[in-house]
């Protein structure tokens, strides 16, 4: 037998093709994994250009530079740009680089298919970006579609549908690869409570994306045939209802939450003792907070649409349920700080992203805690004291764990030492200006401006202007990591294998850059 | 020791493929193209066309690529459990599908129905606009939408379809054993009385379509039971679809030989995809057309 397997698939060369076919073909972990991170990282500032239009727009009041109708695409597109283009392709991205690494795997366990994920994405982010230049322009109804007024969508309606389903394959193609590598390709001894925290957490998040991406499906292609075939599933004249979208998308809405945070707080997790000094504090209770808090993100949808009306029952049920979150996630934060206590700490630059997402989550999902309150999210709904309770968890929380996982990694990845007084620098100009741009917003939005609106009334200006600055500040600075980032990729002091003094795991046993090929040979975990 | 190279202890790794880069493409104009059509632009059916054969080329390369891996004997145990999670999971994705389905079945049934016709508390809609409707269910709504219709009765064609399904599920377990047994004969006349149960069932309900589109006026447009009916029953139709051509592919597969009493994993993902079908079906005789 194995004289036909030479036969047929021996190839003398054993590192990668070279040219543009590597990266069109390759089954490669780790080459794909660079695709996800790349092609999340050019997504991160097209979004980003979006915000900033949103930004320039209410630096005054009135009707500057953009149409309101061009306004309200630019918000709906930075979302999806942003949710579906940056966040999710570079967690999977990451773990695409990581978790074969991590739990001693050879490459991931269906790699052909994990080509497929990757290249997907490219199409499907074409489909969506080509709505801009449609006749009646992008989508504009909100990220989150809402009939009836997303049915008067033009041209672009059936585009965007299309293209939000093929992300939809491409993640649950993606989360399905993860499962099996996790459960089947773990190295002798790598039992499953002595896995890294980011593999924990991403097993986990891999099972909320299977469970949920389908029901997106479902809600969009609802809305599909709603607009061209002639049912009548949220339009009330036929027995149907506009509010049957929300609780069907916000079925999908809330786990795609914890799907954009949960492998943030895997990251977090690995850098924090790495740079304590000590192994993490209470891992255990971080596994069993992290599978909390993902059974309770399917039963509390509902606490995104308390203005539009339900039973007391259901309000009081989905306004507890969400508080009950607060529980695991406290959980974990205390866990953090106690991993920290007595550690002997030093401040490279994924530590100090590491320390900011604490601190700056935390007040994100405080925050949160107080748009749970029913009675109280009455009159937040729709403001932007909500833009700024996402935006704190979205920005210094997952996107600050993503660019601590690139500084963390990155030496393994290119075999390079980042610039870490540039590193510094990213850090402290990203969250001066992140909390410039967002920290305002909570004041406007608990003084009642509200969101996705061009214009706002004159007690508002201040803020705004601050925000806006904030925004361009942050922009910027985030060019600094682009140039990081290709700075590294092309040279620097040779990392050691082991980069971090601290660092524990099997991806660190690996010389650095990390061979083509890791773990041909599993290696027995102790 | 190449990485392409597999047994015990190493992992079969491919090296490159170029299917999934076709895939995405075929995909691509076949949504690309739909979405032309329906936002009526020229061409939009052609390049939908072209998308679909492109699709079904990457289909038949990349499934006859892994099954001539598979004859080769470079898949052992350690691949197969890959294989059965991502069928498994896979399947669980599916049935998120259909729970979206459902889910608005249910929902329009005991909570926007009854509102509209007045109950509980905040039901406002119906004292304001839709005084004079009455909840009942099958409804097209207080306006009428698509005018008066019939709905399909669970006691003719669909309970024949039950049974066929539900015999279908007992065939293809006796296949199963004769593939086990190594009894090649029997394990082909199975499969075919199995994927030709599935063809009379795709039959029936391509006939009662008919019927029911053209006689009893429902249609996609009859509010909300025609919107949940033609969705559900559709979407369980095209997937049945689906799973006769792959049995029919296996039973090809049975007669050239395929298969050992231990090493049969498509076999297996197959007949767990019929009885995903099958489950479903359950769920709409009783929801749909029974009660």
């Amino acid at each position: 037998m194995s004289a036909v397997i030479h036969d047929t698939d021996h190839h003398d060369d054993h590192g990668p093709a070279y040219g543009w076919k590597r990266w069109l073909f390759t089954t490669n972990h780790k080459d794909i994994g660079t695709l996800y991170l790349f092609f999340s990282l050019a997504m991160f500032f097209v979004g980003g250009l979006m915000a900033l239009v949103i930004r320039t727009e209410l630096f005054q009041p009135g009707l500057q530079i953009v149409d309101p109708h061009f306004f309200n695409q630019m918000t709906s597109m930075h979302a999806l740009v942003m949710i579906f283009g940056a966040v999710m392709p570079a967690f999977v991205g990451l773990a695409n680089w990581l978790v074969p690494m991590m739990v001693g795997a050879p490459d991931m366990a269906l790699p052909r298919m994990n080509n497929w994920s990757f290249w997907i994405l490219p199409f499907g982010f074409t489909l969506l970006l080509l709505t801009l230049f449609l006749p009646g322009g992008a989508p504009a109804a909100g990220w989150t579609l809402y009939p009836p007024l997303s049915l008067q969508t033009g041209a672009a309606f059936p585009f965007a549908i299309f293209a939000i389903h093929m992300l939809g394959i491409s993640s649950v193609m993606g989360a399905i690869n993860i499962i099996a590598t996790i459960f089947n390709l773990r190295a002798p001894g790598m039992t499953l409570m002595k896995m890294p925290l980011f593999v924990w957490t991403w097993l986990i998040t891999a099972y909320l994306l299977i469970a949920v991406m389908p029901v997106l499906a479902g809600a969009v292609t609802m809305l599909l045939t709603d607009k061209f075939f002639g049912t009548t599933f949220f339009s009330a004249t036929g027995g149907g209802d506009p509010v049957m979208y929300q609780h069907i998308f916000w079925f999908f809405g809330h786990p795609e939450v914890y799907i954009m945070i949960l492998p943030a707080f895997g990251i977090i997790s690995q850098i924090i003792p790495t740079f304590s000094r000590k192994p993490l504090f209470g891992y255990s209770s971080m596994v069993y907070a992290t599978a909390s808090i993902a059974f309770l993100s399917f039963i509390v949808w509902a606490h995104h649409m308390f203005t539009v009306g339900m039973p007391l029952a259901g309000q009081l049920f989905f306004m507890f349920s969400t508080m009950l979150i607060a529980v695991p996630t406290g959980v974990k934060v205390f866990n953090w700080i106690a991993t920290m206590w007595r550690g002997s700490l030093t401040f490279e630059t994924p530590m100090l992203f590491a320390i900011a997402f604490v601190i700056l989550f935390t007040i994100g999902g405080f925050s949160g805690l107080m748009l749970a309150i029913t009675p109280a999210d009455i009159q937040y709904h729709d403001t932007y004291f909500v833009v700024a309770h996402f935006h704190y968890v979205l920005v210094p929380g997952a996107v600050f764990a993503i660019i601590a996982a690139a500084y963390y990694w990155m030496p393994k990845w290119t075999g390079h030492m980042y610039d870490e007084k540039l590193g510094k620098w990213h850090f402290w100009l990203s969250t001066i200006f992140v909390n410039v741009l967002f920290f305002p917003q909570h004041f406007v939005g608990l003084a009642g401006m509200p969101r996705r609106i061009p214009d706002y009334s004159l007690q508002f200006i201040e803020f705004n202007q601050i925000s806006t600055i904030g925004a361009f500040g942050f922009g910027f600075a985030q060019l600094l990591f682009l140039y990081i980032v290709v700075k590294c990729v092309r040279g620097g002091e040779k990392a050691t294998s082991h980069v971090w003094e601290g660092a524990r795991g099997l991806e660190w046993t690996l010389p650095s850059p990390a061979p083509y090929h890791s773990f041909e040979t599993q290696p027995e975990v102790k | 020791m190449t990485e392409a190279a597999s047994g015990p202890g190493h992992y079969y790794v491919p090296h490159e493929t170029h299917w999934p880069i076709i895939g995405s493409i075929g995909l691509f104009a076949l949504v690309g193209g739909l979405a032309m059509y329906l936002s009526n632009m020229p061409f939009g059916g052609t390049v939908s066309i072209i998308g679909l054969l492109l699709t079904l080329y990457m289909m038949y390369g990349w499934f006859g690529t892994v099954i001539g891996e598979s004859e080769k004997g470079l898949y052992h145990d350690w691949e197969d459990r890959s294989f059965r999670m991502g069928m498994g999971w896979f399947i669980f994705s599916e049935v998120m599908f259909f729970a979206a389905f459902f889910g608005a079945l249910f929902y329009a049934r005991v909570y926007s129905i009854p509102w509209l016709g007045g109950e509980g508390t905040g039901a406002a809609t119906h004292t304001i606009l839709h005084e004079a409707f009455t909840a009942a269910w099958p409804t097209n709504g207080p306006a009428g939408v698509g005018g008066a219709f019939e709905t399909v009765g669970a006691w003719g064609i669909p309970a024949i379809n039950t049974a066929i399904l539900l015999t279908s599920g007992v065939t293809i377990t006796f296949a199963h054993w004769a593939l086990k047994q190594q009894k090649r004969a029997s394990l082909v006349l199975w499969m075919t009385a199995t994927w030709v149960l599935g063809v009379i069932f795709v039959g029936f309900q391509a006939y009662e379509y008919g019927h029911a589109w053209n006689d009893l006026n429902l249609t996609l447009n009859s509010g909300v039971y025609g919107s949940t009916f033609y969705m559900l029953t559709g979407f369980h139709g095209f997937h049945v679809t689906l799973g006769a051509i792959m049995l029919i592919v296996i039973t090809l597969r049975c007669m050239k030989g395929h298969f050992t009493p231990k090493n049969h994993f498509a076999f297996e993902a197959v007949a767990w995809y019929w009885h995903f079908v099958d489950v479903v079906w359950l769920g709409l005789f009783f929801f749909v057309y029974w009660f």
